[in-house]
C-alpha cells in the first residue's frame, strides 16, 4: 500500500510544493518541511493553542490537524499576517498593550484573535474570554491580551 | 574561542572593559553551587565605527524583559538612543561569565555593572573628543548618540579615526541618580517585540543547521529503573536511523522527527524498576519521617504544599554540533555557563572547547537551570558525527525536568493581650529557605528548615520556597487574627514596624478599599504581606465560593522594589505573577505514584487560563531613593495566602494545603472547565 502524499499546500497566499505523508500533522510539516517556525509546539494534544493557524479563516490547532485534510484550503500562519512588513492591526495592538512576555504563545494568540474578530467584530470581554480560553499564556499576560483584542476591534471600527 | 581571540576579531571603534569584582563578590556565594566569579572582566561593550553600541551580558532573556532593561541601562548612561544599542546575551564565547539568570539578580547585580560600563564608555568618548578637538572635558556634551562641544560635533564612531581603542576601566565612575533618569525608569517598549509578534524570532526549538539529524531518547518507564536488555534491530532497520546505547542512556538519531519517533517506538527494552518510596498521597509524612531533626509538632498546626511543574511553554530543547573536539550547543537554559560546566564534565573536555548559546527563550520560571537536552543532543551528535537537534515533548518536560519542591510546614504562635506576637515557631520540611523568616516583630521565635529526602527531582521555581513560606505564615497570621478577633489588616500593622512592609500593606489595602469592604453571602476578602529578595509585596483578594467552587474575582497587588526601571514591564511582571500564582494556589499539583508522574500532560495538569483571571490591579511604589531590586519572583509570593484568607472569610473553612481546590471545600468541588 502506498501512503497518500500531500504535494502542494496553499500557505500565506502562495502554493508551496512539498512531499509529505498525509497522516502527519500540519504543525510538523509547517515547522519541519517549510521552516515556518512561527507556529509553535506547546503540548501536542490541543490543550494550549500555541500551534494555532487559520484554515479558510478559522483558527485551527495545527498539532491536531492531519496535513492531508488541508490540501486545497487557505492556510495562514503568523508569517503571512504582515505581508510586505506592514503589521496587522492585531499585531500592532499586541505590541501596544505589551501583551507578551516570553512570546512563545504570541503567534497562536494573535491568529486566534484575528479569527475571533472575523467572526465577532465587536466582542465583549466575555466573548474574548470564551473565544480565547483554549490558549495558554504561562507568563500570565491574559488581561493584556484581552486589552489588545479590544483595542484591535476599536481600530477596525475606525479604519 | 578564547577571550583574547574574541577581542582581536572585534572591529574598529572603542572597546570598553569594566574591571570590577566588588559587586559580584558581595552578591554571590552564599547559596548552593554558586561559585565566586573569577577575577576577570565582568562587562564590556563595543562602540563601532558606525556608532552602533554592542553590549555583552551573560544574562538570559526568558520573557522577563532583561534585554530591554539592560538596553535602558546603556541608553541612560551613554546618552544614546535605544535603537542604536544591541545586546549580545548568554553566549559563553562572547559574554562575560555569569552565574545564571536566577534569583531576581539581573536588576540588582547586572544592571549596575552594565550602567558602569556604559558610563565608562561615555567618559572615554569625552576623553577622545577632548584630545581631538583640544577642548576642556567640561565643555563636552553627549546627547542622542552625538558628542558635541562648541562648533564641534561627531557621532560616536567618528572619534576613533578608524583606530581600535581598548580601555580597561575600574568601575568607580559615577552613575546618574534615579531622580534624574531619562530613559531608565520609563516604559521603553520590548526591544524585540516586533520579532515576537511576527513569529520571526528563532527560539532554540526553531533552530536548524544544514545536514542536522533529529534525536530522541528512550526514557525508563519509571524513575530509577535500570536497563536490563535492549533489542534495537527493528529500529536500526529504519532508514537513516542510528541507535546509541551507553549504560542506561538509550537514544536514536534519524533524518526527521517522525522517523526518530518511530525508531524509539521500535526499540524493545527491558527495565528493572525500583520500589517507590512515596507517592503524592503520603509524601508529607515521608518528609517528616526522613528528617533527622524533626520537631515533635506538639501544639503546632500543619500545612502542606504540593509539588508543581513550571510548564515553560517552550519545552527544553538543544541543537549540538561538534567540530573535532570542540562543541557548540544552542539551548534554552537560564545558566549557559552552568550548562557549559556540565557538558565539560560529561565529555571530559575543557570548558574552553565548549560554546553554549542561549537564544531568547520561551520562559523558564526557575525551571531551566540545567542542561538535560544539551547533554542529550551533544551525546547523540558525537555518536552520529552530525549536528543533532533534540526537542523535548510536553510529556518529557513534565516528567524528566524537575519540580517545585513539595513541603510540610508546621507553624505556631502566641499573642500578648494587646494582640502583638509573643512567640513564633515555624518548621519547614523540604520546601526551602526563601522567605523562611517572619518580617513581623517578635521577640521569641524559632524558624527552622529541616533537610529531608525528596521522592521527585526538585529545584528552583519562581520565588523558590517564598510562596510556600508566605502561604503558611500569612494564613496562620490570619488564624491568629481571627482567634483574637482583630481585623487582619490591623493585626498585621500592629505587628509590623518595618516602614517598607507597612507601606505596601497600606497601599494594597487603600487601593482595594479594605476598610469599606462589604461582605455578602458567598463572597470573602483576604489580605497578605511579605518581603523577599529586597522587594516588598502585599495582596488583597476577593473571592466567590458557590457550591464549593472558588472563583477569584479581584486581586490588588502593591509592590515595591526600589527605583522602578520600567513601569510597564514591571506591571506586566506583577500581573503575570498573579495569573501564574492562581494555578499553584487553587489547582496545580503533580500527582505521582510508583515512580511515575500521573499528571504528565496539559490535559491532566490544569494551568490558569483566561477564564480563571480576576480583575488584577497593581500599585507600584517607586522608591527613587533606593537601589532597584529584581521583580520576577516576589510578586507571586503573597497571592495564595490572600486567596486562602478570602476563602476562609467566605466560608469559615481554613484550607491548609496548596492547592486549595478542587474538592477541598465541603459542598462541592471546583469543576475543571474543558479546554476548547
Amino acid at each position: 500500500m502506498t501512503m497518500a502524499r500531500v504535494t502542494e499546500l496553499n500557505i500565506n497566499g502562495a502554493n508551496l510544493r512539498l512531499d509529505a505523508d498525509s497522516s502527519r500533522t500540519l504543525l510538523s510539516v509547517l515547522r519541519g518541511d517549510l521552516d515556518l517556525t512561527g507556529t509553535k509546539y506547546g503540548c501536542g494534544e490541543g490543550q494550549c493553542a500555541a500551534c494555532t493557524v487559520l484554515i479558510d479563516g478559522t483558527p485551527t490547532k495545527s498539532c491536531l490537524t492531519k496535513v492531508g485534510t488541508v490540501a486545497g484550503k487557505r492556510i495562514v500562519t503568523i508569517e503571512g499576517l504582515a505581508p510586505a512588513g506592514k503589521l496587522h492591526p492585531v499585531q500592532e495592538a499586541f505590541l501596544e498593550a505589551d501583551a507578551m512576555q516570553c512570546g512563545w504563545c504570541t503567534p497562536g494568540m494573535i491568529l486566534g484573535a484575528v479569527g475571533l474578530l472575523q467572526g465577532t467584530p465587536h466582542p465583549t470581554e466575555a466573548d474574548i474570554v470564551s473565544g480565547m480560553n483554549g490558549h495558554i499564556c504561562r507568563c500570565g499576560t491574559y488581561s493584556r491580551v484581552v486589552q489588545a483584542i479590544q483595542a484591535a476591534a476599536k481600530k477596525a471600527v475606525r479604519a | 574561542m578564547k577571550r583574547r581571540d574574541f577581542f582581536a576579531v572585534m572591529g574598529g571603534g572603542v572597546v570598553v572593559m569594566l574591571a570590577d569584582d566588588d559587586i559580584y563578590a558581595q552578591e554571590t556565594g552564599g547559596r548552593g553551587r554558586a561559585r565566586a566569579v573569577p577575577q576577570e572582566l565582568n562587562a564590556w561593550l563595543h562602540i563601532g565605527e558606525t556608532g552602533l553600541v554592542t553590549v555583552y551580558s551573560g544574562k538570559v532573556e526568558v520573557g522577563q524583559n532583561a534585554r530591554t532593561s539592560l538596553t535602558q541601562a546603556v541608553a541612560e548612561e551613554l546618552h544614546t538612543p535605544v535603537a542604536s544599542i544591541s545586546m549580545v546575551m548568554a553566549d559563553t564565547d562572547l559574554t562575560p561569565y555569569d552565574n545564571g539568570t536566577v534569583g531576581s539578580q539581573t536588576t540588582p547585580q547586572m544592571w549596575p555593572v552594565i550602567r558602569r560600563a556604559a558610563a565608562a564608555a561615555r567618559e572615554t568618548l569625552i576623553d577622545l573628543a577632548s584630545q581631538k578637538w583640544m577642548v576642556e572635558r567640561a565643555s563636552i556634551r553627549i546627547e542622542g548618540g552625538k558628542v558635541a562641544a562648541g562648533s564641534h560635533s561627531a557621532g560616536f564612531g567618528e572619534l576613533t579615526n578608524g583606530q581600535k581603542l581598548t580601555r580597561t576601566i575600574a568601575a568607580t565612575v559615577a552613575l546618574a541618580p534615579a531622580a534624574e533618569w531619562k530613559v531608565a525608569g520609563t516604559s521603553v517598549a520590548k526591544v524585540n517585540g516586533r520579532e515576537i509578534v511576527t513569529g520571526a524570532h528563532k527560539y532554540t526549538y526553531d533552530t536548524k543547521l544544514p545536514g542536522m539529524l533529529y534525536g530522541k531518547v528512550l526514557y525508563p518507564p519509571s524513575f530509577g529503573a535500570t536497563l536490563v536488555s535492549l533489542e534495537s534491530s527493528a529500529a536500526e532497520a529504519l532508514p537513516g536511523v542510528k541507535v546509541v546505547r551507553d549504560g542506561d542512556f538509550v537514544g536514536v538519531t534519524a533524518p526527521d522527527p517522525f522517523t526518530a519517533e518511530q525508531a524509539v517506538a521500535a526499540l524493545k527494552a527491558e527495565w528493572k524498576p525500583v520500589v517507590a518510596e512515596a507517592s503524592s498521597k503520603d509524601v508529607y509524612s515521608y518528609f517528616k519521617k526522613n528528617s533527622r531533626d524533626a520537631s515533635d509538632g506538639a501544639g503546632l498546626t500543619a500545612y502542606t504544599v504540593a509539588y508543581i511543574a513550571h510548564v515553560p511553554l517552550e519545552p527544553r530543547s538543544a541543537l549540538a554540533q561538534w567540530k573535532d573536539d570542540s562543541l557548540t550547543v544552542w539551548t534554552g537554559s537560564q545558566r549557559p555557563f552552568g550548562v557549559r560546566g556540565e557538558l565539560a564534565q560529561h565529555f571530559n573536555i575543557a570548558e574552553e572547547e565548549i560554546r553554549v548559546i542561549v537564544p531568547d527563550t520561551g520562559s523558564g520560571y526557575g525551571g531551566k537551570h540545567n542542561g538535560e537536552a544539551a547533554y542529550e543532543a551533544a551525546r547523540l551528535s558525537k555518536a552520529a558525527g552530525k549536528p543533532v537537534k533534540r526537542n523535548w515533548t510536553r510529556e518529557e518536560e513534565m516528567t524528566w525536568a524537575y519540580f517545585r519542591p513539595g513541603g510540610l510546614i508546621e507553624v505556631g504562635g502566641k499573642l500578648n493581650p494587646d494582640g502583638t506576637l509573643a512567640e513564633w515557631e515555624f518548621h519547614n520540611y523540604n520546601s526551602g529557605p526563601s522567605a523562611l523568616q517572619t518580617p513581623y516583630d517578635v521577640a521569641r521565635k524559632k524558624e527552622q528548615l529541616h533537610q529531608t529526602k525528596t521522592p521527585l527531582r526538585q529545584g528552583s521555581y519562581r520565588g523558590l520556597a517564598g510562596t510556600a513560606n508566605h502561604f503558611v505564615r500569612e494564613s496562620y497570621m490570619d488564624e491568629l487574627a481571627q482567634a483574637a478577633r482583630i481585623d487582619p489588616l490591623e493585626f498585621r500593622l500592629r505587628n509590623a514596624s518595618e516602614p517598607r512592609l507597612r507601606a505596601v500593606l497600606q497601599a494594597a489595602a487603600d487601593k482595594f478599599g479594605w476598610k469599606n469592604r462589604k461582605k455578602t453571602p458567598g463572597r470573602g476578602f483576604g489580605i497578605s504581606v511579605g518581603k523577599e529578595k529586597g522587594s516588598y509585596v502585599s495582596n488583597c483578594a476577593e473571592v466567590s465560593v458557590i457550591n464549593g467552587a472558588v472563583k477569584v474575582i479581584r486581586v490588588v497587588e502593591a509592590f515595591e522594589c526600589g527605583a522602578v526601571v520600567n513601569p510597564e514591564h514591571l506591571k506586566n511582571q506583577v500581573e503575570g505573577a498573579v495569573a501564574m500564582g492562581i494555578g499553584g494556589a487553587l489547582f496545580e499539583q503533580i500527582d505521582f505514584a510508583g515512580n511515575q508522574i500521573l499528571t504528565n500532560r496539559l490535559s491532566r495538569y490544569r494551568v490558569p487560563r483566561f477564564a480563571d483571571m480576576p480583575v488584577i490591579e497593581s500599585v507600584l511604589l517607586d522608591r527613587k531613593d533606593l537601589a532597584s531590586a529584581g521583580a520576577g519572583e516576589t510578586p507571586i509570593m503573597g497571592l495564595a495566602p490572600a486567596i486562602g484568607n478570602a476563602i476562609f472569610d467566605a466560608t469559615g473553612q481554613r484550607l491548609r494545603s496548596l492547592p486549595m481546590a478542587p474538592g477541598k471545600l465541603t459542598g462541592g468541588s471546583t469543576p475543571i472547565p474543558p479546554a476548547e
